[in-house]
């Protein structure tokens, strides 16, 4: 699991608030580690959710990711926010917790996949989407939709998603936490594109999802 | 180029990833198709809601920790210190 403090991604150096907030840590107060509980808990849970289906399991990995994190406070060179390097840690955990998991059967990648006649064209006329990313971007009901939408692309398929546009991890650093080819990292973000584009299709068409 | 084609190299063909002589052969695939500029917008605008649906909005207040969580955790790193 990353623990490691410093990271491209992590140039914001951490508030005078937060330098305490760590000092405190290091130095076991336990007010301290209540407070940062308190304070990114949440928005950790919200990104385990992400990767993991059952609640426990989410819940699970943000407590692995906080042991982790207390026990490497000393790493914690500042470069970055405190949050920042807290959430590469939780996405860490929550990898490890998928893969100490049983694989589940999932649905079948292809049966959201464009559908082509014999001739490679596709089988269905241009549909234009009469809700467009502009006018739907500030609006609490489409974000759920498309939520739920992730959640339910086939689980090889989602976690790529989640790493590569989501997570904004390079190809190469995604296929090294996935333990799989970059090949395939890029094959499985191009089908979970085009199979949340067919969930989405519905809604997006102006239908309720 | 057929839209089975088009579809299939999209991903590289919106990364710039794809020379330029099958460039000009998507172009050209475009120009003509209108079912495959479609699916192109509604790609782009997948991935782009995709990105605005997990980032925290100013019309959804950060979500608080479950208390029996921050619980579990602070049990935890008790046990973890006293472990050490």
């Amino acid at each position: 699991m990353e623990t490691a403090g410093t990271s491209s991604l992590e140039l914001d150096p951490a508030g005078a608030d937060e330098v305490r907030l760590i000092e405190s840590i290091r130095a076991g107060d336990d007010a301290a580690f209540s407070d940062v509980v308190r304070r990114f808990g949440g928005r950790m849970l919200a990104v385990a959710r992400r990767f993991l289906h059952h609640e426990q399991d989410a819940q699970d990995a943000v407590q692995d990711a906080f042991l982790s994190a207390f026990k490497s406070i000393d790493q914690f060179q500042g470069q970055a926010r405190l949050g920042t390097w807290l959430h590469r840690i939780v996405v860490n955990a929550s990898l490890m917790k998928l893969r100490s998991q049983r694989r589940r059967p999932e649905r079948a990648i292809e049966d959201l996949l464009p559908k082509f006649k014999e001739d490679g064209h596709r089988t269905d006329a241009a549909t234009v989407w009469a809700v467009t990313f502009d006018t739907t971007v500030a609006d609490h009901e489409t974000r759920e939709v498309v939520r739920r939408c992730i959640e339910n692309l086939p689980e090889s398929h989602r976690t790529v998603l989640l790493l590569r546009d989501i997570e904004e991890r390079s190809t190469e650093e995604t296929a090294e936490l996935l333990g799989i080819s970059p090949g395939a990292v890029k094959t499985r973000l191009h089908r979970a594109r085009q199979a949340l584009r067919t969930l989405l299709d519905p809604y997006m068409r102006g239908a309720t999802v | 180029m057929t839209c089975r084609e088009f579809i299939e190299f999209l991903m590289e063909y919106l990364d710039g990833q794809l020379p330029a002589e099958q460039r000009s052969v998507f172009d050209a695939h475009l120009e003509e198709c209108p079912t495959c500029v479609e699916y192109l917008k509604s790609y782009q605008q997948s991935v782009e809601l995709c990105r605005a649906a997990c980032e925290c909005s100013a019309d959804e207040p950060p979500p608080e920790a479950p208390e029996q969580l921050v619980q579990a955790v602070l049990a935890a790193r008790r046990g973890q210190m006293s472990d050490e």
